[in-house]
């Protein structure tokens, strides 16, 4: 066998296959090859029941991060804390409100950013003051449905 | 076979076989195999597309064809399809040959002249398998998504933004990272099997047929219950 034409045969399959790899895990898996151009904001809702790792932040529907973190408030205990990681270049001021809303009746939760006009912008580590926390619609049923038990 | 699987781990380490060796198992497991998976890779899109069609529509959310198609290929149809495949086609020919040398006395006559059958014809075609698969396997996901894109878009008319945008949304890294460690250890099953199915071949031409048979049905067997403990650990 012609040792050349076993190099190449075996360089153009290799080459194939880490092109579609390439593909799947940088355009797919969303790898970021360099840390990727983001900043971290701290959020506190009193409830995100439904919203998942990864969902996306939206300023006027334009998609400008995505929710890197969900965890218990240390302190209290009884709150949820998000960090959101937003594009750089994208400037949130200080009194936006965010909001946990859903894409359609049954579609998955995102986080809703509404600018507010404070000229104090968000940085890194800088925490959202006004938060929404989802809507809860079997609960919103049940008031309708009961009266106000609460 | 664990002492066979412990045995070829240690020639690994201790003496991997010649790169020349390891490039033509390579072209043989690998780039050999690229027409067939490409062939089912596409047909098996392309099934999922309609299938994935049908039932999503009745939901009115067709929408999110590329996100099924998508998602069922990386996790699990891509790597199990692609040793299948790799299995019927390279591993019975493993088998086959290395059966036909253990018949034939080659074995015997390398072990006489001292040269270790494990360093020469066993880590080689185990190289050339755990590289192979992974490659194979990305070929198949991308080439299934294409498609699913073709029917589901082209023939059956669901919007190509739509396709692409809810495929990237509903992928992650953890879902090509596990199938990708799937398709790995596909491949040392696939490798270990066929070779040692071959090495402790039975006498004659009967044998070797009985030796490729249970090979093929034994990998096969091993690549779905595998499949099953290794998503349930990875999940």
């Amino acid at each position: 066998m012609n040792s050349a034409k076993l190099e190449l045969t075996v360089g153009i399959f290799m080459l194939i296959g880490i092109l579609c790899l390439g593909y799947l895990s940088i355009k797919l898996g969303k790898m970021e090859l360099l840390g990727g151009n983001y900043y971290r904001v701290v959020a506190r809702f009193d409830s995100v029941s439904g919203l998942k790792q990864g969902a996306r932040v939206e300023v006027a529907g334009v998609e400008v991060g995505a929710v890197e973190r969900i965890t218990l408030e240390k302190e209290s205990g009884d709150r949820a804390e998000l960090i959101l990681k937003i594009k750089d270049g994208v400037n949130l001021t200080d009194d936006v409100i965010a909001s946990v809303r859903t894409s359609g009746i049954i579609g998955d939760k995102f986080i809703k950013l509404k600018p507010g006009g404070s000229d104090q912008m968000l940085k890194e580590g800088s925490k959202i003051r006004e938060t929404e926390s989802a809507i809860d619609i079997e609960e919103l049923v049940s008031k309708f449905i009961h009266g106000n038990v609460d | 076979m664990g002492h066979f699987l412990l045995h070829t781990l240690y020639a690994l380490v201790r003496q991997p076989g010649r790169p020349v060796h390891v490039l033509k198992q390579i072209r043989f497991i690998g780039a050999k195999s690229l027409f067939v998976i490409v062939l089912t890779a596409g047909f098996t899109g392309m099934v999922l597309g309609l299938q994935g069609y049908y039932t999503l529509a009745k939901f009115g959310s067709d929408g999110l064809l590329g996100a099924v198609v998508s998602l069922s290929l990386i996790r699990e149809l891509g790597p199990v399809l692609s040793a299948l495949m790799v299995t019927g086609r390279a591993g019975s020919a493993i088998t086959a040959e290395i059966g036909i040398m253990r018949i034939s006395e080659q074995i015997d006559a390398m072990e006489t002249m001292a040269l270790d059958p494990f360093k020469y014809l066993v880590s080689p075609k185990f190289i050339a398998a755990m590289i192979s698969l992974p490659l194979l396997c990305a070929i198949f996901d991308v080439v299934g998504i294409y498609g699913g894109w073709l029917v589901g878009v082209k023939l059956l008319g669901v919007n190509p933004g739509s396709y692409f945008t809810e495929m990237y949304r509903s992928v992650e890294w953890k879902d090509v990272w596990s199938g990708m460690v799937k398709s790995f250890s596909f491949g040392i099953i696939i490798a270990w099997v066929g070779c040692y199915k071959g090495y402790y071949a039975g006498h004659g031409a009967e044998g070797v047929s009985k030796a490729t048979t249970e090979s093929v049905v034994l990998a096969s067997v091993l690549v779905l219950v595998w499949d099953y403990f290794l998503t349930s650990i990875l999940l």
